[in-house]
């Protein structure tokens, strides 16, 4: 990410020290993680300390400080889907990637993450590609799922 | 659009839509719910492309609309003006359902609703079971507008409340009118929204603010986003009359980053109010000036908690505070801040236009209104439900919710998920109000109905809450961080059939200060699930003590 977009972003929010949230998010969103040197510029910028910085960007589960791969899996595992069956789909997922929760695989095409509710109970269980929902899926589904993410 | 600048001008527009409506255009209204749509779009372009190659462009709207409730017979299409609803449909039924129903005003049979016991067939949303029995008071326009044009809004009487408010009424008086029609936060605590306007607007301070709050993230909960992605400028419209009555000029909406339609649904809301003068200085001549500004939760469950929520604006970590002031005293920069719920500002616009009397005439002695529910776990019919307060939750878990799947049978109601409690199968016939299902041990929360079959074990259930928690408990305070650790400990032995004598006891003595000495709600709750089940399925948890191993 080159300084100008961040400076772009900060821009947007008009350089507010109480907007780092919301920057730091926008920077999740495009780039998929925070670097340090992103962080530092951040914290140049808008007047906060990196410490502070860092106490929000660990604290929010959204923020990650490490590379993220090329497709997102999202396992929702939920009290809904996770009554109806979550834990095997997120054990099949494991199983073909090879990664735990919160891990990216080697060749950074895959990034793993088990989360709370997704507001999609009727759907469950379910796991979420990139923003798209798979919904009402056995573990026999879930190879074919990723097949298109290969 | 110009600016509107007085409750005349906003009639004349008003009426201007309206004339230029014509209400037999045909219109498929598509649910662009999360749980219909599932995050793609294919659907709505199939209907576009249909009415295109089909020669209807112009003469057929397409409207991507909030959810219709009826979530699990997903993605839900209405056909306009005959109200014809279409359930499961596919991408590839949009040429049929174009042919046969907007060109050939003929009911396409198949995609048509069929009560899986009798067989029944069901066309309108009047006959469908499902939404019978529902009072849908605020659910019930998300089918009949765009949430995108605030035109729709404007054409179904919308901030006709607001200019009320303004115009005919004090601050002082819509405050009345709010304690008057007993407005309880549906947030969670049940707590009297008029008593927290009051403290707000009786604390002393220049600047105020008022909150919304949409993080809904108790699992199992998705009724606010339902309505908020639907129609939010009803919430809009509830949030500036609520500054007008606490003397706030600065409000916030704090809502989920994870969900691109709602997000843009508000964003597109809040433009188009600024311009209509909504919003902004000086609304519609009135000299009240009102602005809201959007902060995103950004993934913990904690920052839906009032203080940490106000810290998170703040652009702090979300981590809660002691509440020796309340919030509603020092909140936000250590301001007045009122902060209440979705659906508690939802429920305003039509307190103050249809006045606290026909208010006070839903519901019970101690809950009024209605209540939206969202239905989860093993139910056949999960969706979002509203139904008035004094509802039988036997009415809404059998008559609406089609009752359990695969003939099991219905062992516990849940509500209010890690934080909440459950009620036992036999106690199925109580109604549904903040007071009665308090004492019970299942307060209703945010109002996630969560239900559990004969097959589930109340000792896993009870584990599976705490390992949420311990993963959200910010860890600020140690009788959340340490408490919660050491519940689960004990919860997970006894899971595995590992109890041992004590331990129910250990766990009671850990609940007990827990609930006493945390910060927030978070740890202070999390004793909740764990009474209820000694209270009702105690044989469960001794057990998994004696028996090594909990077979329920």
């Amino acid at each position: 990410m080159d300084n100008k977009r961040i400076d772009e972003i900060i821009s947007k929010y008009d350089g507010k020290p109480n907007s780092v949230i919301m920057v730091l998010m926008d920077i999740q969103h495009e780039n998929h993680w925070l670097p340090r040197e992103v962080l530092e510029k951040v914290s140049e910028k808008l007047g906060v300390s990196l410490s502070e910085i860092l106490h929000i960007a660990t604290f929010y589960k959204t923020f990650s400080l490490k590379p993220q791969g090329q497709h997102e899996i999202h396992v929702c595992t939920g009290t809904s889907c996770h009554q109806r069956g979550s834990a095997k789909i997120l054990e099949k997922v494991q199983d073909l990637i090879g990664i735990n929760p919160g891990e990216t695989t080697s060749d950074f095409r895959f990034s793993l993450e088990k989360g709370s509710c997704l507001g999609c109970c009727t759907l469950g269980p379910e796991m979420v590609v990139d923003g798209i929902h798979h919904s009402n899926i056995t573990p026999d589904d879930v190879e074919d799922i990723l097949k298109n993410y290969r | 659009m110009a600016r509107i600048n007085s409750v005349k001008e906003l009639e004349k527009v008003r009426k201007g839509i309206i004339s230029k409506r014509d209400p037999n255009k045909p219109c498929v209204a598509i649910c662009g719910g999360i749980g219909c749509l599932g995050g793609r779009d294919n659907l709505i372009h199939a209907f576009e492309r249909e009415i295109k190659d089909q020669n209807l462009e112009g003469q057929v709207d397409v409207r991507v609309t909030g959810c219709h409730g009826f979530c699990a017979q997903g993605p839900n299409i209405v056909i306009y003006p005959e109200e014809i609803c279409y359930v499961k449909v596919q991408p590839e039924d949009a040429s049929e359902i174009v042919k046969q129903t907007l060109i050939g005003k003929k009911v396409v049979e198949r995609l048509v609703y069929a009560d899986p016991n009798t067989g029944e067939k069901a066309v309108y949303q009047s006959e469908i079971p499902y939404y019978r029995k529902q009072m849908r008071n605020l659910l019930g326009t998300n089918p009949k507008i765009d949430p995108k044009s605030i035109d729709d809004y404007l054409a179904i009487n919308g901030y006709s409340s607001l200019a009320k408010a303004l115009f005919k009424m004090t601050p002082e008086q819509v405050l009345e009118e709010i304690k008057k029609a007993n407005l309880r936060g549906r947030g969670g605590g049940g707590f009297p929204a008029g008593l927290k306007w009051e403290t707000a607007r009786n604390a002393p301070a220049e600047i105020k603010y008022v909150i919304c709050n949409g993080h809904e993230g108790e699992p199992g909960a998705y009724m606010d986003r339902a309505i908020f992605q639907g129609n939010p400028h009803l919430i809009i419209e509830g949030l500036i009359i609520g500054g007008y009555a606490i003397g706030a000029k600065q409000g916030f909406i704090y809502t989920r980053h994870d969900m691109p339609r709602l997000r843009e649904n508000i964003d597109i809301a809040l433009k188009a109010a600024y311009n209509y003068g909504f919003l902004g200085t000086n609304i519609l001549g009135s000299g009240f000036d009102f602005d809201i500004e959007v902060h995103l939760d950004v993934g913990i469950f904690v920052s839906g908690e009032a203080s940490a929520l106000m810290r998170s604006i703040e652009g702090k970590a979300p981590e809660p505070r002691p509440k020796y002031t309340r919030t509603a005293v020092k909140g936000i920069w250590e301001r007045p801040s009122n902060l209440n719920n979705v659906e508690t500002w939802a429920n305003v616009p039509q307190i103050i236009g249809k006045g606290a009397d026909w208010y006070l005439g839903i519901g019970t002695e101690g809950s009024k209104g209605t209540k939206m529910i969202s239905l989860s776990g093993n139910i056949v019919n999960s969706g979002v439900v509203e139904v008035p307060f004094g509802t039988s939750l036997k009415e809404i878990v059998y008559d609406i919710g089609g009752g359990i799947p695969n003939g099991k049978k219905l062992k516990a109601i849940h509500f209010g998920a890690a934080m909440g409690g459950s009620l036992p199968a036999e106690l199925i016939d109580t109604p549904l109000d903040f007071d009665v299902m308090s004492k019970l041990g299942a307060a209703i929360g945010a109002g996630g109905l969560f239900v559990m079959d004969e097959d589930t074990n109340m000792v896993n259930m009870n584990k599976f809450f705490l390992d949420f928690l311990a993963n959200e408990s910010c860890g600020k305070c140690a009788p959340c961080r340490e408490g919660i650790r050491q519940m689960l400990r004990i919860l997970t032995r006894m899971s595995k059939g590992e109890g041992r004598e004590g331990d129910i006891e250990a766990l009671e003595e850990l609940c007990e200060v827990g609930s006493l000495a945390s910060l927030c709600a978070l740890g202070k709750t999390t004793s909740s699930p764990i009474y209820s089940a000694l209270r009702y399925f105690k044989k469960e948890y001794e057990a998994s003590i004696k028996e090594k191993g909990c077979n329920a």
